[in-house]
């Protein structure tokens, strides 16, 4: 609202000094995600507060635990990047299909398997191949697994014309199923009594921190995903061509792009990253696989692609807002006495308040240089 | 002048430097100098505080060192057992200087508590689930936890007495030997009563899946099983839903008796406040800390929810017999001979195991008059 009010000042600017024209059109084009993405966490945050008064509690005392608790120190900064990590890879798991116009909310199922792949290949490797093939392995498999789970759906999705956001679901729940089947039975450490997991990997086989940092190196892998995936669909033409039948499956067709291939392919590669995202549970964290992998980073996954607007790019300061706030809602239960639902109350509000806001695109001229020179 | 100075800075200095030492050793750090000291000490939960079930029973033995004098209760809720439990110990110990932590959920020990233990070998770690090894786990770290299936010994009896159908009913998470030795006490508290009794058991195969538990506990109904218990994370929804179809329950955990008075007989609980009570004590006293602990009904590491109305004078008698037998200690819930339900002899006529015995840490049967499946 209050961008409109600004427009009619900025055209005539626009209008009168022409040197600076492809400038401001440039920086127009730029700024509208930021403004519009920037005024609906200002309204979520407001709304919030509302919500933190209404409950008896001083909203600035939480918003200033929340920097403490996520930001504030070397120790908070890690702490949020540590839990940013996983939620990198399962975001791409929705951002990518999302470009084809997919809705995938499946990626825990992927997560959830290809940590038991990682973990499943890696037995009979330690000790025979060296730790890094060990690790390479365990990433390919795992990288397999997950993307035939999550392609499976986009198979189904183009050749059988089944809903892609249903059957992933429903295959996320047989992943989990699958995977207490194996670590209670066939894949079990007869010394896992009350926790059954398959045997854990050698401390040498485990993937570690990144030097200098207490955060595995997950992070690492995550942000390099990120940027080749921002390749894949901004530079490649294969993701042009993805975008394209993203826009318009008919269109796309009807310019002869194999749309068939282009669904399974990109939802092979999301399923792949969210495999990984188990491989490196698996690796860098829990040691070995056990029902702790179905920890619900799928589906955080899909609030991370949304608020990101399913752009691998912007996945990157959201996860680790994300990871902030995950961070903080431990201080805030310890400091404050609210219970653990009130980060998850933020989290949902800024969920609905940004794609919400979402409606907002291409409706203030101000962002759109084609229809300043109609004003004048 | 100069001197005067200068000494007064030397002085600043030392003054600061001890507020320094302060600073970064609150807690539990220097442990003898500071034993009186305040103590902040961390729970971590992996379910919500008021579960009626696991996490509750926890919570309910913080709530006891809430009150003790020179203590600082700080508590995190519904933190899975991945990278998160391991920030959030850290994150307790850095910045609320957190020096005794009880990361309650099993899953939480390997290799989350270990590697956060190793990190900071000035905080303490007790863990609940009894996986401690001397020699091979870090000596600031330990484990308690209760023979709870005392308790599910005498919810078997309570049961015998109030079942007509004779048939029984148990919704478990998962086979491991923890709820195995549940199961096969119930039945065994029940089998004491009448031989002829039997025990179905469905496993859901998660710690919390209310959906299933619900199914799990309108199933056993179904077949004709007439009291139900339960070890899952939270028995609220087995309690509600057997209770609402008629039948009798038998609670665990916590106290459950509030979601259904009429139709609630006893439970096995926890009582976690007496061994969190131990082990502040303990720090303030200056004393190591145990890194083993383990106890049942008489050494109150568990207790047992008052008799409801179902339970008829004859089940009150023989359960406060056999409560007064097992505040003795060495009583055998185990004892040959004992088959399990495939007809295997499990154990041999003269052998008899009290609460304590190792055997029982391994149990992988389900005994005779249980009818359903491990695997």
């Amino acid at each position: 609202m209050t961008v409109e009010a600004r427009d009619p000042g900025l055209s005539i600017t626009a209008g009168g000094q022409a040197s600076f024209r492809p400038l401001l059109e440039w920086l127009a084009r730029r700024a509208e995600p930021v403004a519009i993405g920037f005024c609906a966490i200002l309204i979520g945050l407001t709304l919030f507060s509302l919500f933190i008064l209404a409950i008896g509690k001083s909203p600035f005392a939480l918003f200033q635990l929340m920097y403490t608790g996520g930001f504030g120190s070397w120790f908070s900064i890690q702490n949020s990047l540590s839990r940013a990590a996983p939620l990198l890879l399962t975001a791409l798991c929705v951002a990518l299909p999302a470009r084809l116009g997919l809705i995938n909310i499946g990626g825990e199922g992927a997560v959830v398997l290809g940590g038991v792949a990682a973990a499943a290949i890696a037995l009979p490797a330690v000790g025979v191949l060296p730790p890094l093939a060990v690790l390479v392995l365990m990433a390919a498999a795992a990288i397999l697994v997950g993307g035939a789970w999550i392609g499976l759906a986009g198979f189904l999705r183009h050749y059988r014309g089944v809903n892609e956001t249903i059957s992933s679901l429903l295959l996320a729940y047989i992943a989990i199923a699958l995977m207490n089947q194996i670590v209670e039975g066939p894949l079990r450490d007869p010394a896992s009594l009350n926790k059954p997991s398959t045997a854990p990997l050698p401390a040498q086989y485990t993937l570690g921190n990144i030097p200098g940092m207490d955060v595995h190196w997950g992070l690492v892998i995550g942000v390099i995903a990120c940027l080749a995936s921002w390749a894949l669909i901004e530079i490649t033409s294969y993701g042009f061509a993805a975008r394209i039948a993203g826009g318009n499956v008919r269109a796309a067709q009807i310019q002869g792009l194999p749309v068939g291939r282009l669904i399974v392919g990109f939802t092979a590669i999301a399923g792949g990253f969210a495999g990984l995202a188990g491989m490196i549970e698996v690796a860098a964290v829990q040691g070995s696989a056990n029902a702790s992998l179905a920890a619900g980073y799928g589906y955080t996954g899909i609030l991370v692609a949304f608020l990101a607007r399913h752009n691998p790019l912007a996945i990157i300061p959201v996860a680790i807002l994300l990871g902030g706030i995950d961070a903080s809602g431990g201080l805030i239960q310890r400091r404050m006495g609210l219970p653990d639902a009130t980060v998850l109350v933020l989290q949902g509000t800024l969920f609905v308040v940004i794609l919400f806001c979402e409606t907002f695109y291409g409706r203030f001229r101000i962002f759109n240089p084609d229809l300043w020179k109609r004003s004048q | 002048m100069t001197k005067l100075l200068s000494m007064n800075r030397r002085n600043f200095l030392q003054v600061s430097a001890a507020g320094a030492v302060a600073g970064v050793t609150p807690g539990f750090f220097g442990r003898r100098a500071l034993a009186q000291a305040e103590l902040t000490v961390g729970f971590v939960y992996v379910g919500p505080k008021d579960d009626y079930g696991y996490n509750q029973a926890h919570a309910e033995g913080a709530a006891v060192i809430r009150d003790m004098p020179g203590v600082t209760l700080v508590e995190e809720e519904n933190v899975p057992e991945t990278v998160d439990v391991q920030k959030t110990m850290e994150s307790m110990i850095n910045l609320d200087g957190a020096g005794l932590l009880f990361p309650t959920s099993f899953g939480y020990f390997d290799p989350h508590m270990l590697s956060v233990a190793a990190k900071y070998p000035d905080a303490q770690f007790r863990h609940c689930g009894g996986l401690w090894q001397e020699g091979k786990h870090p000596a600031n770290t330990g484990s308690y936890f209760g023979y709870i299936f005392q308790g599910q010994y005498l919810n078997g009896i309570a049961a015998g007495h109030a079942t007509k159908s004779k048939k029984i009913g148990f919704v478990a998470a998962k086979p491991i030997p923890q709820v195995l030795q549940n199961i096969n006490s119930f039945l065994l508290g029940a089998r004491s009563v009448d031989p002829a009794i039997t025990c179905q058991v469905i496993f859901t195969g998660e710690w919390s899946l209310a959906v299933k538990e619900a199914e799990a506990a309108n199933a056993l109904i179904d077949q004709g099983a007439d009291v139900i218990t339960c070890h899952v994370d939270s028995p609220k929804v087995v309690v509600e839903t057997a209770a609402g179809r008629g039948a009798f329950v038998c609670g665990y955990h916590a106290n459950q008796s509030p979601l259904a008075p009429e139709k609630y007989l006893t439970g096995a609980e926890w009582a976690w406040g007496n061994v969190y009570t131990g082990f502040v004590k303990a720090v303030q006293a200056g004393e190591p800390l145990p890194n083993f602990l383990r106890g049942g009904l008489k050494d109150g590491f568990v207790k047992m929810s008052p008799l409801g109305p179902g339970v008829p004078e004859e089940g009150r008698k023989a359960f406060e017999a056999a409560h007064a037998e097992m505040m003795k200690g060495g009583f055998s819930v185990f004892k040959g001979p004992l088959k399990d339900h495939k007809g295997n002899v499990v154990v041999a006529a003269d052998k008899s195991f009290a609460e304590d015995a190792i055997e029982l840490e391994s149990m992988d049967y389900l005994v005779e008059g249980v009818i359903g499946s491990t695997s």
